[in-house]
């Protein structure tokens, strides 16, 4: 599912004409794109997803800005240990919750992290190959 | 939803840590054999996920690169657009 995903916001990406932009911008929105299709595959069960599709739908410039007031905000949970720390920043949504929930998320978000790579990989090395072909 | 109202025994703190080791690709299990701390674990993870990270991001470079050959008219290009529209 994500691998379809993915393939169909690569197509959207503009090569050339009209729109087309430099290759580190393209580089930017494939980024954005992969980790967009990751979190809308895993669905919103998931605290990490639903924390990166909140962010990606956040950009400057995109659609309404909700009033700040209905915002909710937890507070974070106050870190003792600095390895718990770095693990909430790396994990999506990870700075509010229980650390047992944020050990489970963590290993979710691995988890499609690594598949998103294979995916990736697998798309690079067969167009890799096929502009190898002459 | 702040928690769930009961504390966190150690059986399921440990089982995590078994299941986020189980994760962890095989040279980290390799290094640290048998059960790992809950901070070397913690440690681990973060630099997998820091790493993976930086794949994503240097498979979009690449994958931005090999885009440009759909520019041309060349049959490579082609099949690539193939693939992608597939």
């Amino acid at each position: 599912m994500v691998a379809l995903r993915f393939l169909r916001a690569l197509s959207l990406v503009r090569c050339s004409g009209p729109g087309a932009r430099s290759p580190s911008y393209r580089a930017r929105g494939i980024r954005r794109a992969a980790y967009a299709c990751m979190a809308a595959s895993a669905g919103p069960r998931r605290a990490w997803s639903r924390a990166l599709l909140r962010k990606i739908r956040r950009r400057p410039g995109r659609g309404l800005r909700r009033p700040r007031a209905v915002i909710r905000r937890r507070r974070p949970v106050g870190g003792g240990d600095p390895l718990e720390v770095a693990l909430r920043r790396l994990v999506p949504g990870g700075g509010c919750m229980e650390y047992c929930r944020l050990l489970e998320e963590a290993a979710d978000y691995v988890k499609c992290l690594a598949m998103q790579v294979r995916l990736m990989q697998t798309i690079v090395d067969s167009a890799s190959h096929v502009n190898s072909i002459d | 939803m702040s928690g769930r109202g009961r504390r966190i025994t150690d059986e399921e703190i440990n089982e995590l840590i078994s299941k986020l080791q189980a994760l962890l690709p095989a040279e980290s299990r390799r290094r640290n054999a048998g059960r790992m701390s809950a901070s070397k674990l913690l440690k681990e993870t973060c630099s997998y996920i820091k790493s993976l990270h930086r794949e994503v991001d240097d498979l979009s470079d690449r994958l931005a690169g090999l885009m440009t050959t759909m520019d041309s008219n060349s049959p490579q290009a082609e099949i690539i657009r193939g693939l992608l529209r597939s």
